[in-house]
């Protein structure tokens, strides 16, 4: 038995180093006229993979956001408001890796369809939704004039005609209804504080219409899980979908994967959600201003690059795009995996002290200097990734800016 | 042979030996050079094509660009907000971004579904009479233009909506062609009856590229152009606009917007924040509320100014420094055919096509540039037919600013769709020359008259700008 399942290997393995040694020869490994994306399928199917598992993951999670709002409407305590609040937190960490999917007019922001806008619009309109410091009877909460019923369609409808973007939904418009506006001095490190109170029906309960306010909550909260659902059912495996058509053409399929790294890496990331905040200093130019966790968006956003680099999603490694840029200069290669370490480094250093209270701090402060490092970082990443695409022989554009619509 | 004579022989010879076979003048060398923009152009044919940097702006000053890019890209909230930023929206406003209106930095257009509301386009209103300083004297209900959205609780001034009335006509070869003649309504009126004697502008959004540019062209190589009185008797009678500056008090030349009633970008800019969003600035710190929107005038808005001056001066850096895309195909010889019947019909006695900026302080990138805008940057009577009937400044209600025409064979590509003029009446370009009357009459009746393969190259070139 032994000997022969040995022979078995040892043949085997002679058969390999013949194909190993055959591949070799046809491999000349400085030639880029062997097309550089022969290989591209897998990665291209990996990618698919992932943004799917991605997307399901954020599905669940807001799932169980969307149980833990309906508990704390039905009976809003500050234990249920702290689990909702909990389930929050935990249903934006897988969302944050998927704005790398972004950018290319994939399912997320088709411009017809795509329901980015919906999910995860910012600056949100807060006078539009509820009550604010200098206005108790401010928003659809409190207008039950203007907006009888407060449902989906009375939300969408102001994005009918596909004009003005929806500003009043999404992630952060949950996380209004459940922190409230953060109007304490940065220096007081604090997040907003509404109270569970401005739920209560009843005696107790503080602001007005509680019950509005609840069924808003609800109502988003809903929408966020619908507009996700949809998104699974883009990237699912063996239907007639988007992804379907996406992994058919691997050229443009890489094309896409670049654009979104790099969009995000220069004009979304760095330019527009860290950049114009440490220049001008506004205290809430952040995106997760109510339960200050802008940080970890950073830290999320830039994940997501790194995940499409090396065709990451949680636990599953698989074909990247770093596979082919190795094949063809693995000198390149180990740079943007340098970058990638050094910017995943920075962010991880952001952790822990509040953004607002980062930009808000003195030039050449740690905290201001942390900010700007992760800045640095994805300057270094984005050039890297225009020359990852030279050496891929596909071109896009860099400097894709981010689309208010 | 006296020595004059000679010469004068001398010099006709000369003069013959210069021209081209048929009599012509010779041709501008840089006639075909794709470099619309000079050392900004940038080669690119894509959906972005109008939004990229200056191609020679480089470092920190490029980083600059996209600081501003992010600016004029966002969406503004009411206020007050977390975000004092960019709040102040409203009360009354058309679009709640820069980008909702100039989509891709590109053109606007009219509804084309029906139902669609006015996304890039916007009536400007006036009623009769000229202001302290010869501006447009504003509707006294609804204000200098109708703003279609509003904040929560406070009413909209309207929907505007456009009926088309087909005109068929023929080119002389006998092909037939139709134009479609727009007349505009406001309907759910917010505020009560429009004033009698009302002004309506239709006007779309122009395309953001090349404005530094523009701006960085000498006002006397503008003026020189102007002959008001067509002394030449070439049947063009350009004049420049002279307009109020703000930031100035004084009357200086006008060169943006569809009538060059804006001196600046700066203030062109504060302008629209102000009108377009209803954001106040330090140029523009009232609100867009007339006396009579009382509920516009009560809702919160927030202090003011409520456009910071740097973020107002980071929109106007990125809008000096957008990019001019390189016109394509300029070695097509139905291009090039094209663009010989363009001069010859003299489309360039007011697109004219070449000009070169002066030196501009702090912006190396638009100093000294030779470009090819083809606009003279003055104001023509195009004839009452494409007239909107609204004085404007030194304008007339005849008269409309020569657009720039770089970049507009790129708009079918940015924006999607092929409708031009001021508001976007005509439907390709064949259109929009038939409707040009009034000093440019001889011009469209050159191109009307011309045999179907002419029309098409120049169509052509026109497409290859």
């Amino acid at each position: 038995m032994l000997l022969r399942s040995s022979i078995l290997l040892v043949g085997s393995a002679l058969l390999v180093a013949a194909c190993g040694s055959d591949d070799k020869g046809s491999r000349s490994g400085t030639s880029t006229t062997a097309a550089p994306l022969e290989k591209a399928g897998p990665v291209v199917e990996q990618y698919a993979k992932n943004v799917h598992a991605n997307y399901v993951e954020a599905l669940d999670k807001a799932k169980a956001l969307q149980a833990a709002v309906d508990v704390f409407v039905a009976a809003p305590s500050a234990a249920t408001q702290e689990a909702a609040k909990v389930a929050w937190v935990a249903a934006r960490v897988p969302y944050r890796p998927s704005e790398v999917y972004r950018f290319y007019g994939g399912p997320i922001d088709d411009e017809m369809t795509g329901p980015e806008g919906a999910m995860n619009s910012w600056p949100l309109d807060e006078n539009f939704i509820d009550y604010n410091a200098d206005d108790a009877n401010a928003g659809i909460v409190n207008h039950p004039d203007l907006v009888a019923t407060i449902d989906a369609q009375a939300l969408r409808g102001e994005n009918e005609k596909g004009g003005e973007k929806n500003i009043a939904t999404g992630y952060h418009a949950v996380e209004f209804l459940l922190w409230g506006q953060d109007n304490d001095a940065p220096s007081a490190k604090t997040t907003g504080k509404r109270p569970y109170t401005d739920y209560v029906t009843g005696t107790g309960g503080t602001a007005k219409n509680q019950d509005r306010r609840g069924q808003y909550l609800k109502v988003v909260a809903a929408m966020l899980v619908s507009d996700l659902e949809g998104l699974v059912a883009a990237w699912a495996p063996g239907a007639e979908n988007y992804g379907k058509t996406f992994v058919a053409d691997p050229k443009v399929a890489v094309t896409n994967m670049l654009t979104g790294m790099g969009a995000m890496a220069n004009a979304e990331l760095s330019g527009e959600r860290m950049t114009v905040a440490y220049k001008n200093r506004d205290q809430e130019d952040e995106h997760s201003c109510f339960s200050d966790t802008t940080n970890a968006d950073i830290l999320g956003n830039a994940l997501g690059i790194e995940n499409v680099y090396l065709g990451r999603y949680g636990s599953t490694d698989g074909a990247g795009l770093d596979e082919l840029v190795a094949a063809v200069d693995p000198a390149l290669d180990a740079s943007m995996k340098k970058a990638l370490a050094e910017t995943a480094a920075a962010t991880a250093g952001l952790q822990g002290v509040p953004f607002d209270f980062a930009i808000a701090s003195a030039d050449g402060s740690p905290e201001r200097e942390a900010v700007l490092k992760v800045i640095k970082a994805l300057k270094v990443e984005a050039p890297l990734i225009v020359r990852i695409g030279t050496a891929l022989g596909v071109t896009f554009k860099l400097e894709e800016p981010s689309e208010q619509l | 042979m006296r020595t004059s004579a000679l010469f004068a022989v001398l010099l006709l010879a000369a003069a013959s030996a210069c021209s081209s076979s048929d009599g012509e003048p010779m041709e501008d060398p840089a006639a075909d050079d794709p470099r619309s923009g000079g050392d900004t152009t940038v080669f690119d044919e894509t959906r972005g094509a109008f939004a990229e940097p200056a191609a020679n702006l480089h470092g920190d000053r490029r980083d600059n660009f996209f600081i501003g890019n992010a600016i004029f890209n966002r969406g503004w909230v009411s206020a007050p907000a977390s975000v004092a930023d960019f709040d102040g929206l409203g009360p009354v406003f058309n679009a709640l971004g820069c980008s909702g209106c100039h989509t891709k930095d590109g053109r606007g257009r009219p509804p084309i579904e029906p139902g669609e509301t006015f996304l890039s386009m916007l009536l400007r209103l006036s009623v009769p009479g000229k202001g302290p300083h010869g501006e447009t004297v504003d509707e006294p209900t609804y204000g200098g233009q109708l703003q279609g959205n509003a904040i929560l609780g406070v009413p909209p001034e309207g929907v505007a909506k456009i009926t088309y009335e087909e005109r068929p006509g023929t080119y002389a070869d006998g092909a037939p062609f139709s134009l479609r003649r727009p007349t505009y309504a406001i309907d759910q009126l917010g505020y009560g009856p429009l004033a009698t004697g009302t002004m309506i502008s239709p006007r779309v959004a122009p395309a953001m590229i090349g404005l530094g540019l523009l701006e960085a062209i000498p006002e006397d190589a503008i003026v020189a152009r102007a002959d008001a009185d067509d002394r030449d008797g070439d049947g063009i009678s350009g004049r420049p606009n002279r307009v109020w500056d703000v930031a100035k008090q004084a009357v200086v030349l006008g060169r943006f917007g569809w009538k060059a009633n804006q001196p600046s970008l700066s203030q062109q800019n504060q302008g629209a924040f102000n009108g377009d969003m209803g954001i106040t600035s330090a140029l523009f710190p009232a609100e867009q509320c007339t006396a009579a929107q009382t509920a516009c005038a009560a809702a919160l808005t927030g202090p003011t100014p409520q456009l910071r001056e740097s973020l107002s001066d980071d929109v106007t850096y990125y809008s000096r420094l957008l990019a001019v895309p390189a016109r394509r195909r300029t070695e097509d010889v139905a291009v090039r055919r094209g663009r010989r019947l363009f001069e010859k019909a003299r489309c360039v006695a007011c697109h004219v096509p070449a000009a070169r900026t002066g030196v501009v302080e702090g912006f190396p990138e638009l100093s000294e540039q030779s470009i090819r805008p083809y606009t003279d940057l003055l104001l023509h009577d195009l004839g009452d037919d494409l007239a909107d009937g609204r004085p404007d400044f030194e304008a007339n209600g005849n008269e409309w600013r020569t657009p720039p025409l770089w970049g507009i064979g790129l708009v079918k590509t940015v924006n999607r769709h092929e409708l031009y003029l001021h508001d976007g009446r005509a439907r390709g370009f064949a259109e929009a020359i038939l409707w040009h009357g009034g000093e440019a009459t001889s011009a469209r009746e050159a191109f009307r008259t011309m045999p179907a393969d002419d029309r098409a190259a120049l169509v052509d070139f026109l497409g290859s700008l």
